[in-house]
């Protein structure tokens, strides 16, 4: 079924930017995921004291999810680019 | 380290804050923006979320509860790499609705519901006002570490007396760097650098004081995970309830913290700096987060037992004996607390001055939206006090708190408040259904639950709560016990507070929203807000009104600033094809210039203001449904018929403007023989009988002497038309010879206004000027530019017809263009002459007592296009306005560059 | 025989000036008005014998005046000579459908004055 005129296949492009968009989305779900895995595994309360591991573990996590919103950032921000013209850049000629 | 050195440092620093923040502020002014509205600068903005709890609290936390404050950060960096979802709309949607604060962006989404704003208003003031006191309690603590012989003693002589100076400094830096200019969405550079610079410092000191431990005074990082493991701090339990709960809550809060938000989306100049931020804020909170348990478990290692654990960022390298590194460490925690403190305190005034002060002034002067009075100046005034006021709040807090520990706990407490907002936020930005009376509904369930179960009772028992009602409930009834709300007892009262409060926000604001019905306003802003990607230029909220132009124009300089509406309204009439000051008050129009107006003074506000004028409510249900509504679903098609049908709307009205012209020209083209013919006759009548009486009679020597003179001034007059008519004639043709020099504007002005007064020389009437703005250099036709500025003198002495004549003269310079404005105080002229006024014999009385023809103004105007200037009638002033508007640099053909011309600057 | 009176409203005051000269020599009296808001009033109160009225005047139009003139029935009578500077043809037709007795183009000649004058006081006698 076609929704709102839009072509029912898209270019390479255009389909690589939607996935994108779809990760961009789905990033926050899984560190959300991610950063509760602790909560089930209970450190401290494991016999051999593993604080700094679940320290390791959940700084390795954030890294992660900053490289990834890296890599989506650079490739969405084009799309931003098509969406928006800077504000006042008729101004700045001035 | 000495105290003084330590004072002296403090000091410098201080200067450098309000230097970067000065320099910012010119940088921007002369419109160099650059690297002012960075990404980067966006993102280090966005790090006053790491205040003075952060910075010292941090280690405190993680010596206690373990890795538990990480939630703190992971939440924030949950939302921000999810930017794509949440943030790009809720940027998107604030600033398209140039939304001013968090309480201006739900009262805006509710239908511009003022009462909204001020529950939203209320809300945060009561929420940041404890937290601002925990900054300046950190900053006194810190101060008092310095101060004191060993390091564990805080005990300084004026611990009051540190704090009141911090207050007072700070409010000193917002009011000079946070008011200085009305549009919130207008940025505030020179706060925003100063906080990037202070967050790159908070930053470097706790990333120095985290490498020297872990570095310096343990050995490496693998030491350092064997001691953590081996440290008390191991054993910290982790509460998956908390853990969850913690970091869904820092998750809202940095949404709906009212300083975040300003930060976020206030603040932000450009959506694409949120793909940047995405990544790098979270980079930055793991950063600052990267040291806090090393530091922690050193600390608890290596100082005395009942040290407290929050200050050990600055007691680790003061008692391993790094002074500079503590005094960096010390200027980190400083940076934190003020950054959060002044942008708190601009976010508050904002909110109070937008939704209290202002709506409380309109309601009081009903009806008078029309008169004149400075409405820019009050908003500003009052934003200026409620920073004042904000920061004398967080004094008078810490001062009464005396600093208690009950002042620790208040970050997590603080943000469990601000996450009231989110289900009517959420709600508001993607569900249609969600109502002024579910949002009202939540918001006062959530704010009294968090009051009554979170806020009240952190004041310790025998503090504001009685310690009966804490045990047994209010009269008793147990269920109702502040901490066991529903007879559940045993959970952590944050966590217990947190849910009953979310959760029954939650369910009031879907159950009212579900059950009530939304008026036309409401439909039309969720609508705007929930599909703000998909929308075109926006629904506008108005019916063809009564409003006038010129009413709004003037109304609108009152708010925006004189210059400012102007340049709006003039770029709007243009939109429309038409010239000069005045658009249509198309339902489009006054749709824009709302929401301009809101960036100002907020949504509900301007809404009030605008109605006030047009004598409408807006829209009904019909137009509603006219306009956009849910059936709008051939919206792409429409789209484009919408497109097409506004541009030939455009043309039209461009067409019958001329047509209209036309008519009124062809008109005038009739009469302009008979025009010159009454001219010319009416000298030479008086010139006829004069001679003949002179010719036929035997007078005496007196009256022929006064007749004579009569002859020949009528004979003068009749040359002056002649001379008028050939010089339209000449400039009208573009062959007019000009003598292009340079002078000083001023003196210009100065020969004019004397010559002028010449003209009803018996008048009283004052030329009132500004002299410091006059001196700039003009390269023009001086002598034709000088005849302008006669005739519009000439003109208001003539023709103003206040008891006690003033003429403003004001210089601006705007870009590369002059403007010099002449304002009387007179009735100005009547809105249909307008347009006439600089056509040829377009006298506007008969009055011959005005001496001239009627050319005066059409030459000023054949002048000024020669000269590749302009002339203009600017209405809504107060009185007749005319503008005149000069290139500042003539394109001077080549030849007329060298030479002469260059010998002439030299000489200024 | 009392002296005649002649009204005169015109609003260039050398015109007016030199109007009011050569009536007097000629033994009239003339007052002078300018304006045309409230020139009805007083041509009510002055009763002048002659009235020498300008077409474009401040305020209201000569046309509207001597229009108003005609409808009242104790002015309807009264002789009147109109003054204008355009000269057109259109002026004359105009003034003479609103019910002027004379018209006279200016620039005039002071005699043509004079001799209207005479002759609008004689019909009237």
């Amino acid at each position: 079924m076609q929704q709102g005129g839009q072509p029912l296949f898209l270019a390479r492009r255009s389909y690589r930017r939607r996935r994108m968009m779809d990760a961009a989305k789905m990033l926050p779900v899984l560190g959300a995921v991610l950063v509760m895995i602790p909560a089930l595994w209970l450190p401290a309360t494991t016999p051999e004291p593993d604080t700094a591991h679940g320290m390791v573990y959940l700084f390795g996590v954030w890294f992660f999810l900053v490289l990834a919103a890296f890599g989506l950032s650079r490739g969405l921000a084009p799309a931003l680019e098509a969406e928006e013209k800077p504000e006042g850049a008729g101004e700045e000629g001035n | 380290m000495p105290f003084n050195i330590l004072v002296a440092v403090c000091l410098t620093y201080v200067i450098l804050l309000f230097l970067v923040a000065f320099v910012a502020e010119r940088r921007a002014q002369r419109g160099r923006l650059g690297w002012l509205r960075s990404p980067l600068v966006y993102t280090l903005s966005l790090s006053i979320y790491c205040t003075a709890w952060t910075f010292y609290g941090a280690v405190g936390y993680a010596a206690r509860s373990g890795l538990e404050f990480m939630t703190i950060y992971l939440g924030p960096t949950l939302v921000f790499v999810g930017w794509w979802w949440v943030l790009r709309k809720l940027v998107r949607i604030g600033r398209a609705q140039r939304v001013t604060s968090i309480a201006d962006l739900i009262s805006s989404r509710y239908g511009k519901s003022n009462l909204l704003g001020v529950v939203v208003t209320l809300m945060a003031v009561a929420a940041s006002t404890p937290y601002i006191a925990l900054q300046l309690q950190s900053v006194t603590l810190s101060f008092g570490v310095f101060a004191a012989e060993t390091p564990e003693g805080w005990a300084l002589p004026d611990q009051g007396a540190t704090a009141l100076w911090i207050a007072g400094g700070l409010a000193l830096f917002t009011i000079l760097f946070g008011t200085r200019n009305l549009d919130a969405n207008e940025r505030h550079h020179g706060v925003v650098m100063a906080i990037a610079l202070e967050a790159v410092m908070k930053l470097l000191a706790l990333l120095a004081v985290g490498v020297f431990v872990v570095w310096g005074l343990a050995d490496g990082v693998g030491d350092v995970l064997a001691r953590i493991d081996a440290s008390p701090i191991a054993d910290w339990p982790l509460q998956p309830a908390r853990w969850a709960g913690l970091t869904f809550v820092s998750a809202a809060a940095i949404m709906t913290l009212p300083r975040m938000f300003q930060v976020l989306v206030v603040e932000n100049a450009d959506e694409r700096h949120l793909a940047t931020a995405g990544w790098a804020f979270p980079l930055y909170l793991m950063l600052m987060s990267l040291f806090v348990v090393p530091i922690a478990v050193v600390g608890l290692e290596l100082m005395p037992a009942g040290t407290n654990p929050d200050l050990f960022v600055l007691t680790l390298p003061l008692a391993a004996g790094k002074g500079k590194l503590a005094l960096l460490a010390f200027l980190g925690g400083f940076s934190s607390a003020t950054s959060m403190v002044i942008v708190a305190a601009i976010a508050l005034s904002t909110m109070v001055s937008n939704h209290i002060v202002t709506p409380l002034w309109l309601a009081l002067r009903q009806g008078s939206a029309r008169e004149p009075g400075d409405v820019r100046g009050l908003v500003l005034m009052s934003r200026r006090v409620s920073i004042g006021a904000v920061l004398a709040m967080g004094y008078g807090y810490y001062h009464l708190s005396g600093g208690s520990a009950a002042l620790a706990s208040i970050g997590l407490i603080a943000f469990v408040g601000a996450a009231q907002v989110l289900p009517a936020m959420m709600g508001g930005i993607f569900w249609r259904g969600a109502t002024h009376v579910g949002a009202t509904a939540g918001l006062l369930t959530g704010f009294a639950i968090w009051l009554y179960a979170l806020f009240l009772p952190s004041f310790g028992t025998g503090g504001l709560i009685s310690p009966h009602i804490m045990a047994d409930g209010p009269f008793g009834i147990g269920w109702l016990r502040p901490q066991a709300l529903f007879g559940i007892t045993g959970l952590d009262p944050l966590l217990h507070a947190m849910f009953w409060s979310l959760a029954l926000n939650l369910l009031a604001f879907v159950v009212f929203s579900l059950a009530s019905f939304p008026g036309p306003m409401e439909r039309l802003q969720g609508v705007a807000f929930v599909n703000v990607f998909d929308q075109a230029p926006g629904a506008r909220g108005w019916a063809r009104g009564g409003a006038e132009a010129e009413d709004l124009l003037s109304m609108s300089q009152r708010i925006l600033g004189t210059e400012e509406a102007q340049r709006f309204f003039q770029g709007q009439a243009a939109g429309q094809g038409k010239a000069g000051y005045l658009p249509d008050t198309t339902p489009d129009f006054i749709a824009r210039l709302e929401r301009q107006l809101a960036g100002s003074v907020g949504a509900a506000t301007a809404h009030a203001m605008i109605a006030q004028l047009s004598g409408s409510a807006s829209v009904s249900v019909q137009d509603l449904i006219a306009v956009a509504g849910e059936a709008a679903e051939i919206k792409e098609y429409s789209a484009q018929l919408e497109a097409k049908s506004e541009e030939l709307a455009r043309t039209a009205r461009a067409l019958s403007a001329a047509n209209e012209k036309l008519t009124e020209l062809s008109v005038q083209k009739d009469a302009f023989l008979g025009q010159i013919s009454h001219e010319l006759r009416t000298p030479m009548t008086s010139i006829r009988a004069f001679s003949e009486i002179l010719m036929e009679s035997d007078l005496s020597e007196q009256m022929r002497a006064k007749y004579a003179e009569i002859i020949h001034e009528e004979a003068r007059r009749l040359t002056r038309l002649l001379d008028d008519l050939l010089d339209l004639s000449v400039l009208e043709n573009r062959k007019v010879q000009l003598n292009i020099g340079v002078a000083n504007l001023h003196d210009l002005i100065s020969k004019a206004v004397t010559a002028a007064s010449n003209t009803r020389p018996e008048r009283n009437f004052v030329v009132q000027r500004d002299f410091s703005t006059e001196h700039m250099p003009v390269f023009t036709d001086t002598d034709r530019l000088v005849q302008v500025f006669i005739n519009l003198i000439s003109n208001s002495r003539k023709y103003c017809d206040a008891e006690r004549g003033v003429l403003r003269i004001e210089v601006k310079r705007r870009g590369q263009q002059l403007r010099v404005d002449f304002i009387d105080n007179g009735s100005g002229i009547p809105k249909k002459a307008q347009g006439l006024i600089f056509e040829k014999f377009a006298r506007l009385t008969d009055t011959s007592r005005a001496g001239g023809a009627g050319l005066g103004l059409a030459i000023c105007r054949e002048i000024m296009a020669n000269l590749g200037g302009d002339i203009d009638y600017v209405p809504g002033q107060g009185g007749a306005a005319f503008r005149v508007t000069l290139p500042l640099q003539r394109k001077v053909p080549p030849f007329d560059r060298s030479g002469a011309a260059q010998a002439d600057l030299n000489d200024l | 025989m009392a002296q005649q009176h002649v009204l005169l409203i015109e609003d260039e005051p050398n015109i007016a000036e030199a109007i009011r000269f050569i009536l007097t020599r000629a033994g009239w009296r003339v007052s002078l008005h300018g304006d045309g808001s409230d020139a009805l009033a007083l041509i009510r109160d002055a009763a002048p014998d002659v009235l020498i009225l300008d077409l474009m005047l401040p305020g209201r139009s000569g046309l509207e005046i001597l229009a108003d003139l005609r409808t009242d029935s104790a002015l309807a009578a009264l002789p009147v000579l109109m003054l204008t500077a355009r000269g057109q043809g259109r002026d004359r037709d105009a003034a003479e459908r609103a019910g002027a007795s004379a018209f006279l183009a200016k620039p005039f000649a002071n005699a043509d004055v004079l001799d209207a004058v005479r002759r609008l006081a004689g019909g009237q006698v």
